[in-house]
């Protein structure tokens, strides 16, 4: 449905710098807004219809720590409205790389969690293609910072001793239904960070795609970008559909291959 | 009005009026020669701090938020952390001058944190910088996102802040002769931050814990909360009689860990049983920890951010 580009270079490159030059960076309505673009970019042309009361995202308007910024992204879809939600698109405009991820969600998947980096005070939106194929948009706003270029592992040792471990969860006892949560180790470094002693930029390493199965079913495919939090980590609901295992599968930019299997718990 | 005690008496008089306008003027409006020394106290014999204020670093307190200090030996000094601003930098090194005019021989670096290195510079020339053997790769990574992030509250009085990395690093344990006393120094593992380093002198028995220790300014935790709760547990056996925390006032040994010990106790319970309800962790970053709050200065400006990292941190267990 989508493809993700890095902008590392073009307007917002060019409004950070003509911001920089005066000698502060603040987000103001003369600022450039990237939205636009970004949509002619990402979405090539498609229309967005306006999602409220079909999507929602949720994010803390005030981020704590930068690098680890929870967002939730639903479909409310109305009782009445048969659509369902196959994909969701995460931008986070101010970014250098805005398209944190894409997610293909299979049925039953009606919200997605997960964590990103927010580089600067921004809107967040979220675009949803429902099963008749229209789009739709919704965003909020959060105030952080640094969070691409901020340094990464607390534990930079730890980090690659644990390449590539995967956590998997269930949570079967709410009343809101079964969720389940994928977590994989991974640096999920972003390209940005310049070694001050080497000055060469420490390399993109991240993880590109994630996709997990119930049974055969593929539950969730996740296309990712640098905006996604080290550790990777999304949580989501789903329905059960009586497999025995769940399995996932993850590839990172250096073509490592991660994989998990695990038996399916009795529902709640 | 930062620098609060430390004035002749004729500047001593015209601060009294001067406050207000000393308070609005920044850093360029003083020429080297009038930087002030910074106010220090003579904890144990030759053993010199000056204690921070427990604030976010900002254009008017130069970022003096930790503790800093200084050993006189026999032979030479040795420095312990350098403040948040090379203002602050130079202001300590006066305080050295005026106490001895023995030579500056060790620059330690507790670890990595702007409000402990940012004055490194103001001490650039015979000294030998020292730290943890991770303090390089972690000055390399963050220093020059912390100075991009700190430029919005400190403006101006960042200018001259430069990125000083230790010639000597610490892999376990190294001891520095000043002459007639010896500087234990400890590298741990991760805890505070990935660059922790003590300084312990057994001469007086005063232990520098760096930000290993937290009294009255609630702990930040920015390395791991599991690795912390083991070190407390090892410094505690260190043989000291007192200890210099990196912020707030002097204590007993080991008695002052108490407090922190339980505070990052109860940070890690917290989230282990949020974790184990599966409660998000953007619900958790409310109610971990939050209990804690009227022991602490500053909880409302980290007790999240804390949350938020012990939580991921313990996801993983």
């Amino acid at each position: 449905m989508l493809s993700i580009g890095l902008r590392v270079v073009g307007m917002i490159a060019l409004a950070v710098a003509a911001a920089s030059a005066t000698g502060q960076r603040s987000w103001t309505a003369e600022s450039v807004d990237p939205w636009p673009d970004l949509v002619r970019d990402v979405f090539v042309g498609r229309p967005l219809a306006d999602g409220t009361g079909l999507i929602a995202i949720e994010m803390p308007a005030r981020a704590e720590d930068a690098g680890i910024v929870p967002v939730t992204l639903s479909a409310i879809i109305p009782p009445g409205d048969k659509r369902v939600a196959v994909a969701f698109t995460l931008v986070v405009d101010m970014n250098p790389a805005p398209v944190a991820a894409t997610f293909k969600v299979g049925p039953g998947v009606t919200t997605i969690s997960t964590r990103v980096r927010v580089n600067d005070y921004t809107n967040v939106h979220a675009v949803a293609e429902l099963s008749d194929g229209q789009l739709y948009v919704v965003s909020t706003f959060v105030k952080a910072s640094g969070g691409c270029s901020a340094p990464m592992a607390k534990d930079s040792e730890e980090a690659t001793a644990n390449l590539g471990q995967m956590r998997f969860r269930q949570f079967t006892g709410s009343s809101a239904g079964p969720e389940a949560q994928i977590m994989i180790r991974h640096p999920n470094n972003s390209g940005l960070q310049r070694d001050q002693i080497t000055h060469l930029y420490i390399p993109l390493f991240i993880v590109r795609e994630l996709r997990l199965w119930q049974g055969d079913q593929l539950l969730l495919e996740m296309q990712g970008g640098i905006s996604i939090s080290e550790d990777p980590n999304f949580r989501f609901s789903y329905r059960p559909n009586g497999a025995a295992t769940f399995r996932a599968e993850a590839i990172d930019t250096a073509g490592h291959v991660f994989r998990g299997e695990w038996p399916a718990q009795p529902a709640g | 009005m930062f620098f609060p005690q430390h004035f002749n008496s004729l500047v001593r008089i015209s601060a009294a009026f001067c406050i207000t306008a000393l308070a609005g003027t920044t850093a360029s409006t003083f020429s080297q020669q009038s930087i002030d020394p910074l106010p220090i106290s003579e904890v144990a014999p030759g053993v010199y701090v000056h204690f921070g204020v427990n604030e976010l670093m900002n254009a008017e307190n130069y970022g003096a938020i930790a503790n800093v200090g200084f050993v006189v030996g026999a032979d030479a000094v040795a420095v312990i952390d350098t403040g948040g601003s090379v203002r602050e930098g130079r202001a300590l090194r006066q305080a050295v001058q005026r106490v001895t005019d023995k030579a500056i021989k060790y620059v330690i670096n507790t670890h990595a944190h702007p409000d402990h290195v940012f004055g490194n510079a103001a001490f650039e020339g015979p000294a030998v910088f020292v730290g943890h053997h991770n303090l390089p790769r972690a000055l390399a990574t963050n220093g020059p996102f912390y100075i991009k992030a700190f430029r919005r509250e400190m403006k101006s009085t960042l200018d001259d802040v430069k990125i000083v990395p230790p010639t000597l690093v610490v892999d376990d344990e190294v001891k520095l002769d000043l002459g007639d006393r010896s500087l234990a120094l400890k590298a741990w593992r991760t805890s505070h931050t990935d660059s922790d380093l003590t300084v312990f002198d057994p001469m007086s028995g005063v232990l520098f814990a760096g930000d290993l220790l937290f009294v009255q300014h609630v702990p930040v935790l920015d390395g791991s909360v599991i690795g912390w709760l083991k070190t407390i547990d090892d410094l505690a056996r260190i043989a000291a009689t007192r200890v210099v925390p990196g912020h707030g006032g002097m204590g007993d040994w080991p008695d002052a860990l108490a407090a922190e010990r339980t505070y990052l106790r109860r940070l890690a319970s917290d989230c282990r049983d949020l974790i184990k309800r599966g409660i998000p962790l953007v619900q958790a970053a409310d109610i971990a920890g939050a209990s804690q709050k009227s022991n602490w200065e500053l909880f409302d400006e980290y007790n999240k951010r804390n949350a938020t990292a012990a939580y991921s941190e313990l996801e993983w267990e």
